[in-house]
């Protein structure tokens, strides 16, 4: 099952419902790399909150979203790491590097907000 | 125990003897017979023996922690039980007292090597009476002491092992105890969280605060956690890898974590074994951490005394 990808104001939602398998995460890494550029997106939130279970293939692929967003202009989120999926992901040496993360997803919107408002401001300035 | 020694060398040439053989042979019956006339002479000589044994004992300076009269009273009650059991050949009763007296004795500091000493002490005296009554036939001592060996050796089996249940026991419910006193996860404003840390980490501890600190933080929506080290004596590289990896799970969950309370030893520890803690926010004490936080927070502190002052002026 394709991951939906909801578009909301200046941000992509994608909202994975199920665990998933390398295939669908890599097309779901594709998916929010063609659409970031085609609705000249801000924001990616990335909702994990249902995966019980997060593998080496699984980090790296949410990595690659962050930097391939970054690339095209949009910061990516990730939200709802479940305690004990964070708990194992440290124990295995699993780190999402400089991505951002967020409790759920009302905490990421904020956070969206909060990073666009400074980058806008900045923007101002100039 | 050097009674015992002698009494099991003392045996093994007996096994030469035709009636030993005979008598291996011929199992139940003649042990039971034996073990009814041990008893009854056991408790003919119930007084005697009862006081001979509570000589030794204060002889031997055990159980001091308790009085003269109550350590007889404990002691006609275990040799009742004693004898009871080599009567009935069932341990349960004296299961269940052992572990009532262990129950009633232990938190008054009566140490294991003391009650396995007074039951070796019965045991010791016991033998001693036997070897008293049958030193004229020498095989009916044998067999006596065949059947009455096992027995008394299951005996303090039986009470050496109930003490030591009881004693885990206590242990067991006391470190439960620790472990839920002393890892508080306390929120002290909305969205911030404190977990101050006492004591010795270790990593089932670690991962237990761990556990409950990411737990914290959904249930509380926490977006900065101060973790305050204070109380923690010592730091050495495993529990400074225990403390990164905390950080990061919180990080991965959304929330900010700031340790304070980093003593100059634990410092110095820290750059000695070269952790690398660059990751981490640090501040010097847990009020340098909660202001920091609320800072991140966007909250701003001020005090209503300085503010009614200007209003005055």
């Amino acid at each position: 099952m394709r991951v939906p990808i909801l578009k909301q104001g200046k941000y992509l939602i994608a909202s994975i419902q199920s665990a998933l398998s390398d295939y669908e995460l890599l097309q779901l890494r594709d998916d929010l790399a063609a659409q970031v550029g085609k609705y000249r997106t801000r924001g990616v939130i990335v909702d994990v909150t249902v995966l019980d279970v997060m593998d080496s293939f699984a980090v790296r692929t949410l990595r690659a979203i962050a930097q391939i967003a970054r690339m095209r202009g949009a910061e990516t989120i990730i939200v709802g790491i479940q305690p004990e999926v964070a708990f194992a992901m440290v124990q295995l040496g699993l780190t999402l590097g400089q991505v951002e993360t967020a409790l759920d997803l009302e905490e990421g919107l904020a956070l969206l907000d909060d990073r666009t408002r400074q980058d806008g401001n900045r923007d101002a300035e100039r | 125990m050097n009674g015992k020694k002698k009494e099991v060398r003392r045996r093994i040439p007996g096994e030469e003897f035709p009636a030993a053989g005979q008598n291996a042979l011929a199992v139940e019956e003649p042990t039971a017979e034996l073990l009814t006339e041990l008893v009854a002479h056991l408790r003919e000589n119930r007084t005697q023996l009862r006081e001979e044994w509570a000589r030794r004992i204060t002889e031997s300076q055990f159980l001091t922690a308790m009085t003269k009269e109550e350590v007889f009273k404990e002691a006609t009650a275990v040799y009742d039980n004693y004898v009871a059991v080599l009567e009935t050949g069932s341990v349960e009763a004296l299961q269940a007292y052992a572990l009532d007296l262990s129950e009633r004795i232990i938190p008054r500091g009566v140490e294991t090597r003391e009650v396995l000493g007074i039951v070796l002490l019965l045991r010791d005296v016991l033998a001693r009476s036997l070897f008293k009554k049958y030193q004229g036939d020498f095989a009916l001592l044998n067999r006596v002491l065949d059947a009455y060996e096992p027995a008394a050796n299951r005996i303090a089996n039986t009470v050496a092992v109930s003490f030591v249940r009881e004693r885990e026991r206590i242990i067991r419910q006391q470190q439960e105890a620790i472990r839920e006193l002393s890892t508080p996860v306390l929120q002290v404003r909305e969205r911030l969280l404190i977990l101050p840390i006492i004591g010795v980490i270790d990593p089932q501890r670690a991962r237990q605060v761990t556990e409950q600190l990411l737990r914290g933080i959904r249930a509380n929506r926490a977006r900065v956690v101060v973790i305050d080290i204070t109380g923690v004596p010592a730091v050495d590289a495993t529990v400074a890898n225990h403390l990164v990896q905390t950080v990061d799970a919180s990080r991965l969950m959304g929330a900010t974590v700031i340790v304070t309370g980093l003593s100059s030893e634990i410092a110095q520890t820290l750059v000695t074994i070269g952790v690398d803690l660059t990751k981490m926010k640090t501040v010097g004490d847990l009020q340098g951490g909660i202001e920091e936080a609320e800072r991140l927070l966007g909250y701003k502190i001020c005090s209503s005394a300085d503010q009614g002052f200007a209003k005055m002026a």
